[in-house]
């Protein structure tokens, strides 16, 4: 065990992939010399070289346009998108070609790509930077959207990632990258627990709280305070958001009858709803009360100063647990 | 002697006519005249550099390079025929462009890997592409027709010049692999306008990849004009990037030939990419689903019959004595066998089951997908009882 930053943790990974299988490239805008502007990809190209670590040209449709082509030939391109709100030039060949392929030529060509995007807020950053754009690729049938939370989750499912032979986003959480923990850096994949598992942060049984990504340590807290007044909180981290584990969040709320979805992503049309509806779907009768949404607003991301009120906060999803618990909350008006 | 410039003049009439208000100045030419090898009377003409470049094709090969034209002409008419008889959903006519796409085609090898638009048959015919896997896509029964890695083809494009990048990808690769194979990537004057071509043309003169660009201007992207999509012979938009091009005559199929052989060797020998632009044109609609009257002149039409990419092959064989009766008559019963059992091909295609909508989504399986194929086909199988009563 080794004590890594979420950074470190993912460098990590990527150089474990990069020695384990020639054929997996990383390409992307900065990341050979720099290492990256987040320094994710630190000295991998100078180990490896620059045709296993690519600095490209300013073009994000064709760093994931010409991984297509590397893919056609048997590479395993890792696609480094700068910032999550640079990803939109790339979205016809994500969508239209990575998504499609093997589903176009009947699984004769496989599309094994990582795009790696850093995503969400908190750091203070002027537009394009702080987005959160999942909803878009797991609406998206062909893809495999995950995100980590930490630093041994981070190291592990890159490297699922990269071994995937279905094409993989990577959302890792940028205003984590420099939180500190304990990665296993001789972790067996093979026994690793699936990409596709949802796992449980914090038992308990009263309401079952939802999130991924950033949010996951914010959801950790909350549910500690909520310890604090007696409410038992049962944190689930999906890690992956499509497929989202149903099941697991299924086994959770027919536990604790009551469903609290957490995500930085604006709320109309966002995986809230979706996990909303599928719990719904799945489990009508055990819900004790109707799903409660606490995400970013249906508003472009906002300039710096006011993204504190944009982004869910501990006090906002306690509000949200409050208002699964029909306590006293900001919507009712109650006393607590 | 000097080669005839084939200019793009009636069409450029035409759209002004109609367009007053758009610049009647002609393109700015930087690059050289338009090469020719064969005149539209059937001349063969003499290039200093070109000839050097097809001097070894026999007497044999240019009557092959004659039934291959032939071949995909009545391809393409047969599948036109087939649309109309509501057997094909839609169908891109490649007529007029044959020269562009068998001279090109025939001048690969086998490991070399071409990335094709969807109206590039001719090229996927000289790969091996069976004709009735050529329209499946086309009859609904499948997205794609066939194994890219069987023919070193990748299936048809539709996101016009999204295949630019594939290209240049896949020459990344055999840079890396440290092969002599080429990469082709194929598509038409209005994909030059498209994002993704110009990113190629970048990626591919950053890196030195080993990919020809071939850009069959066929003057027509469904009814705008090459006109206004280049305001400069779109060759010359190749230098721009550091790429060295050429302009050939795309109804010239020993020109072509010539300049693709040129540019593969150029880039197997490590000289980076090559942007060929074939001058040809679209003689027939975008699709099927297209009427080209409303929007260009008949004169233009009747000005490119006459210089018809096939008529002009069979006037030189018949100036040098190849065209015997016997050529004519093998090249028939060879259009119409092929034509015949696409037709059979087509006709006799057994349709999809209602499950394949599920398959290959993923290459492992998915809880999403399992999940909705097992609803659905519960839910078919909910009707099986009651039709046998009857009751649908």
């Amino acid at each position: 065990m080794s004590k890594l930053t979420f950074a470190r943790a993912i460098n990590a990974g990527l150089r474990k992939s990069l020695e384990n299988d020639p054929k997996v490239v990383l390409m992307g805008e900065d990341i050979g010399a720099l290492g990256g502007v987040f320094r994710v990809t630190d000295g991998l190209q100078k180990d490896f070289g620059k045709h296993r670590v690519v600095d490209t040209p300013l073009a994000e449709s064709a760093i994931i346009g010409t991984a297509v082509g590397l893919a056609y030939r048997g590479y395993r391109p890792v696609c480094e998108i700068q910032f999550d709100g640079f990803i939109y030039p790339a979205f016809d060949q994500i969508v239209s070609q990575v998504a499609k392929m093997h589903y176009r030529t009947q699984g004769r060509v496989k599309m094994p790509i990582t795009i790696r995007v850093p995503f969400g807020g908190g750091i203070g950053s002027p537009e394009h930077h702080s987005e959160s754009p999942e909803a878009y690729f797991t609406h998206t049938s062909g893809l495999r959207v995950i995100s980590v939370s930490n630093p041994q989750d981070a190291y592990t499912m890159i490297q699922q990632a990269i071994a995937s032979d279905d094409p993989v986003l990577y959302f890792e959480p940028k205003r984590r990258y420099h939180d500190k923990g304990e990665v296993d850096e001789g972790a067996d994949l093979s026994t690793a627990l699936s990409m596709e598992k949802a796992k449980v942060v914090t038992p308990g049984s009263d309401v079952t709280l939802v999130s991924y990504g950033p949010l996951v340590k914010t959801a950790s807290d909350a549910a500690m305070a909520a310890a604090d007044e007696g409410v038992s909180v049962e944190v689930i981290d999906l890690r992956s958001l499509a497929p989202i584990d149903f099941a697991a969040v299924e086994a959770s709320v027919r536990k604790t009858g009551r469903l609290v979805i957490t995500h930085e992503a604006a709320q109309s049309g966002g995986l809230g709803a979706e996990i909303a509806a599928s719990i719904t779907e799945r489990c009508f009768n055990y819900l004790e009360s109707a799903p409660v949404r606490i995400t970013g607003f249906d508003i472009p991301y906002p300039y710096s100063k006011l993204e504190m009120h944009h982004l869910p906060d501990l006090d906002r999803i306690l509000d949200g647990v409050d208002r699964a618990l029909g306590r006293g909350n900001s919507l009712s008006g109650l006393e607590g | 002697m000097r080669s005839t410039v084939l200019t793009d003049k009636p069409g450029q009439d035409a759209y002004q006519a109609s367009n007053p208000g758009i610049s009647a100045v002609s393109p700015r030419r930087t690059g050289g005249d338009l090469v020719q090898l064969i005149s539209p009377e059937g001349e063969r003409i003499s290039h200093p550099e070109f000839d050097l470049w097809v001097s070894d094709v026999t007497d044999e090969q240019l009557c092959s390079l004659y039934e291959d034209m032939t071949v995909i002409r009545r391809i393409d008419a047969e599948a036109t025929a087939l649309q109309r008889q509501g057997e094909l959903a839609l169908w891109p006519p490649l007529l007029g462009q044959e020269a562009s796409q068998i001279g090109s085609g025939r001048a690969l090898r086998d490991d070399d890997f071409v990335f094709p638009s969807y109206r590039d048959n001719g090229v996927a015919y000289c790969r091996g592409v069976e004709p009735t896997d050529l329209v499946r896509a086309w009859r609904g029964n499948a997205s794609a027709g066939w194994d890219p890695y069987r023919y070193n083809i990748a299936t048809q494009q539709i996101i016009i010049g999204s295949q630019s990048l594939h290209a240049t990808g896949y020459a990344m690769g055999i840079q890396y692999d440290g092969s002599d194979s080429v990469a082709v990537g194929l598509f038409g004057d209005g994909a030059t306008s498209e994002g993704d071509v110009n990113e190629a043309m970048v990626f591919a003169a950053s890196f030195q990849v080993p990919v020809v660009f071939i850009c069959q201007n066929n003057h027509w992207a469904i009814s705008e004009p090459v006109r206004i999509q280049s305001h400069i012979q779109i060759a010359d938009r190749a230098s721009g990037f550091g790429i060295p091009s050429t302009r050939v005559d795309g109804n010239d199929v020993l020109a072509v030939l010539a300049a693709t052989r040129i540019a593969l060797d150029r880039a197997r020998k490590g000289g980076g990419p090559t942007f060929i632009e074939a001058v040809t044109y679209r003689m027939g609609p975008h699709t099927t689903a297209d009427d080209p009257t409303r929007y260009r002149d008949a004169n233009e039409l009747e000005d490119w019959a006459a210089k018809d990419p096939i008529a002009r092959l069979k006037a030189l064989l018949r100036t040098k004595g190849l065209l015997t009766e016997e050529v004519e008559a093998k090249t028939q019963a060879k259009a119409d066998e092929v034509a015949r059992s696409l037709r059979a091909g087509v006709i006799n295609m057994p349709d999809p089951a209602p499950l394949d909508l599920f398959k290959h989504v993923y290459s492992t399986p998915n809880s999403w997908i399992e999940r909705q194929k097992d609803h659905y086909s519960r839910y078919l199988e909910s009707f099986s009882g009651s039709t046998q009563e009857g009751a649908l």
